[in-house]
């Protein structure tokens, strides 16, 4: 990114990011991206009774190149799932992506040809929300999850540092797959 | 984006086709697209208002041919959001169909749940069985689906066209009715409340209440609506004599519902062909005649009116106790739901019967849950009157627990049709307002 | 909307010609794969759907069928043949047509005063695969208003040659159901201005909705534990 990617390691940075991860936490604006039911949700989180607006983020920004944060509301179809890759792509950097609802998560209910069984498949998404629709609530949750994650995020000589711990911690971990016994 | 060389001879933008030379624009080229237009500029502009446009009513494409700012052409492509459910229910038993459909339309959940099971108890011929409370209670949650799907389309309509105070209006409101959805069958949206044989759960006196402060209410938010809209310049001068068509154009194009009676024609299926008891309430049908968006906004607001009167009828009928689910065992839904220490599931009642008392009544459960009903072989349809027009599900069945074919007749999907004849010759802005007052909803569109 | 049939108009009548057989139930439960413990999966049984009803239909359904009987002798066909059969079924009609007849017969029904079946409520697609020369059914369903009824009508056509009219003629709003019918079950609708993919991707191969089409499903896995797709679960039906 800029110059703040290249300060050296130190409290110099730890500021900086810091003060990086307020601004941006709390001025994200959300690109219209409501596909189904869960924009119904969304767009009830916008209104007044949930008020997103206390987060600095009732303005959905009708064009990507003017967002932050991509919330995949609803089942993304065959046809659809280039334009979600599109959208992702004309979104300038710092951008994030929530999955909202079980059918932009994992493809849900919709097990078949016509659904993408999860948008992870096309955009790397940051949180996972589950629900048939999330209640505005849920969302509000995620949304504040997100922001915990983006005020926390490290940048330049830490950031890297991070990431080599968290491939090490990856590669560690028991794999899914392998964990028997209880389904809990 | 690419540096590629553009000569007269080879355009990288350019493609000659039979429509004439097509250039495709991506971003970011604007300067080596034109270089390469040469002298002639092309007169017809090809303008996507793409699937992710915040005006157009969910993942609709729209492609307009302008002339300027004149329309001459709009085709709407659709089926980005399609989703296969015709053909998953086919995999799926008749109760667990309800889950799916109702998932379609998602402004009108309980209006394709109450088709669905229609359908099938027309296949099944208990039509005449199904008990008058559970009638009753279909009537009203349809009415209240009624509200809530009319709001949002006036809000979103409203929003699309800027009023976005009228979205917010729509949307208070709208929790009230939520809350409501909530108390009855949990959730707020995508409910799977009427399933085959009657409804899952009966109505709680909270609900009740609730219901009643919703129409105690209601005349004072009607007025809001009036006094933010009916007589707003702006809002006439979008929506006065934009997306015209007459009743000619509605029964050629099929369309129904709201654009059908703007233009005068008070066709309703509740009044003509009624179904879960239609015939036994009071109720006028909203028509006007300027057949334009302005009327089918009017018709919308004072449906919610006639909504709220039925639903008045409704909740003095439900006074008297009585059963929600079909007599019949090897039919109805093994359980009343119950609200438990770990959330909403079969009522302890129940379990306690299936796994102390009754074998017979366990093995009903198990059967019914796991097998489902048989449905004898043939096909029906069957057709209410949605918040969008008529909704029809043609349901065939070969004898056994699943659908042989389900097809949903979607008002949505047949009314985006008549896009084009409402918007050739007009402005890109009336467009969307023509749009807004088809009130489409995508997931009924592209199922 | 059901239609009572008066026994005064049934009794003479010899029974319904037994419908046709779209397959075969195989087992006690007609359970697929495994499951039927019941000992009885030796059981065969044919599936039928309902069959043809012989005249008088009941009700209203004779006004409608004298009526198209002289509306397709006046447009020079005849009765014989368009309509290869009538099912009234749970109270609805249903008019078999022969494809080549079926615009005649689409415009009869909107044309005739006595018929006045003004809209067309949609064109969908059901496909029987044992029923060999008859696989793909185009199914119509009409509406009066004037007279406030209702009317199927259902084609047949092989898959082979699934090649049926288009009724954009006459009705103009089945644009997109029968585009939507090409999409999804491949009958060619010939006559149709437009005739391309509505739902799926423009150059999507196959037809989903065809019984042949697999749902497309991919198994669900968690902690070990692995679900097959819908389709390839154990099923009882």
């Amino acid at each position: 990114m800029g110059i703040e990617e290249k300060l050296p390691s130190g409290f110099l940075l730890s500021t900086v990011e810091g003060l990086a991860g307020y601004m941006r936490k709390n001025s994200l604006w959300p690109a219209t991206f409501g596909l189904a039911c869960c924009a119904i949700e969304m767009m009830a989180v916008g209104t007044g009774r949930y008020d997103i607006a206390r987060f600095g983020m009732e303005a959905f920004r009708a064009s990507p190149r003017q967002a932050d944060l991509m919330i995949v509301a609803g089942r993304v179809s065959q046809k659809m799932a280039p334009v979600v890759r599109q959208v992702w792509d004309q979104m300038p950097n710092p951008k994030w992506c929530i999955a909202m609802g079980v059918c932009a998560s994992s493809g849900g209910m919709f097990n078949n040809y016509a659904i993408v069984q999860g948008v992870d498949h096309i955009v790397p998404v940051d949180i996972y929300l589950p629900g048939c629709p999330p209640r505005p609530e849920m969302l509000l949750d995620a949304i504040l999850k997100l922001h915990a994650q983006i005020g926390a995020t490290k940048l330049g000589a830490h950031a890297v540092k991070e990431n080599l711990e968290l491939e090490a911690a990856a590669l560690q971990a028991q794999p899914t797959s392998e964990m028997k016994g209880l389904l809990r | 984006m690419t540096d590629q060389a553009t000569g007269a001879a080879t355009d990288a933008y350019a493609t000659d086709t039979t429509e004439g030379r097509v250039f495709n624009v991506s971003g970011g080229d604007w300067d080596e697209m034109v270089a390469g237009l040469g002298d002639a500029p092309e007169e017809r502009i090809v303008v996507n208002m793409g699937p992710q446009h915040p005006s157009t009513h969910g993942v609709l494409r729209l492609i307009l041919e302008l002339e300027g700012e004149t329309v001459t052409d709009v085709r709407a492509g659709i089926g980005y959001l399609h989703t296969g459910i015709e053909k998953n229910c086919e995999y799926r038993n008749f109760t667990q169909g309800v889950t799916f459909v109702t998932r379609m339309d998602y402004l009108s959940p309980i209006f394709n749940e109450t088709v669905y099971c229609l359908a099938v108890e027309k296949l099944l011929g208990i039509t005449d069985q199904i008990p008058e409370r559970a009638n009753v209670i279909r009537v009203m949650m349809m009415e209240l689906n009624r509200i809530s799907s009319h709001l949002v389309a006036i809000g979103t309509g409203g929003m699309e066209l800027g009023a976005i105070t009228g979205m917010m209006f729509g949307f208070r409101e709208r929790e009230l009715v939520l809350d409501i959805f909530e108390e009855i069958a949990g959730l707020r949206m995508n409910m799977a409340y009427v399933r085959p044989g009657g409804v899952i759960q009966d109505v709680p006196d909270s609900a009740i209440e609730k219901i009643k402060q919703l129409i105690e209410v209601w005349p004072t938010r009607h007025k809001d609506y009036v006094q933010l809209l009916n007589g707003q310049p702006i809002w006439k001068g979008r929506t006065v004599g934009v997306g015209y068509l007459d009743l000619t154009g509605c029964m050629a194009l099929g369309v129904t519902g709201p654009i059908l009676r703007s233009t005068g024609l008070p066709h309703d299926l509740r009044k003509s062909q009624p179904y879960c008891g239609y015939e036994t309430y009071d109720f006028d049908v909203i028509t006007e005649d300027t057949c334009d968006a302005y009327g089918r906004y009017l018709i919308r607001l004072n449906e919610m009116g006639e909504s709220i009167k039925i639903i008045a009828q409704c909740v003095e009928r439900l006074s008297k106790p009585g059963p929600v689910m079909i007599a019949d065992k090897k039919i109805a839904w093994p359980a009343q739901l119950a609200l438990g220490g770990d959330g909403m599931g079969n009522s302890l009642a129940h379990i306690k019967k299936i796994m102390g008392e009754s074998m017979e009544s366990l093995i009903h459960h198990f059967k019914l849950v796991t097998e489902g009903f048989r449905v004898p072989a043939g096909q029906v349809y069957q057709a209410v009157e949605s918040p969008r027009g008529e909704l029809a599900c043609h349901l065939v069945s070969d004898g056994g627990t699943r659908p042989w074919r389900m097809h949903f007749r979607d008002p949505g999907f047949v009314n985006l049709q008549s896009t084009a004849a409402m918007s050739n010759g007009s402005l890109v802005a009336d467009v969307i307002a023509a749009v807004a007052s088809i009130d489409p909803v995508m997931g009924g569109v592209d199922r | 909307m059901t239609v009572e049939q008066p026994a005064s108009t049934q009794p003479e009548n010899p029974p319904a010609a037994p419908g046709p057989v779209i397959g075969v139930r195989k087992g006690m439960f007609g359970s697929r794969g495994s499951g039927d413990t019941s000992g009885y999966s030796g059981l065969v049984r044919p599936i039928t759907l309902p069959g043809a009803t012989p005249a008088p239909y009941g009700g209203w359904f004779d006004d409608a069928a004298e009526a198209l009987r002289g509306s397709l002798l006046a447009s020079g066909s005849s009765w014989e043949d368009a309509i290869e059969a009538v099912v009234v079924d749970r109270g609805e009609l249903t008019f078999h047509v022969r494809r080549d007849q079926i615009v005649r017969v689409c415009q009869s029904l909107r044309d005739d005063p006595a018929l006045r079946f003004e809209l067309l409520s949609g064109v969908s697609g059901v496909h029987y695969p044992e029923q060999t020369g008859r696989e793909l059914h185009a199914v119509y369903h009409l509406l009066s208003i004037t007279h406030n009824r209702r009317l199927r009508v259902e084609v047949s056509v092989p898959d082979e040659d699934p090649h049926l009219p288009s009724v954009f003629s006459v009705y103009p709003t089945c644009d997109w159901h029968e585009r939507e019918t090409y999409d999804f079950f491949g009958i060619i609708f010939d006559g149709h201005p437009a005739l391309t993919r509505i739902f799926m991707p423009d150059d999507w191969p196959g037809h989903p909705q065809r019984k042949d089409y697999p749902l497309g499903g991919i198994p669900v896995e968690y902690k070990g534990a692995t679900i097959p797709p819908p389709d390839e679960r154990r099923a009882y039906s």
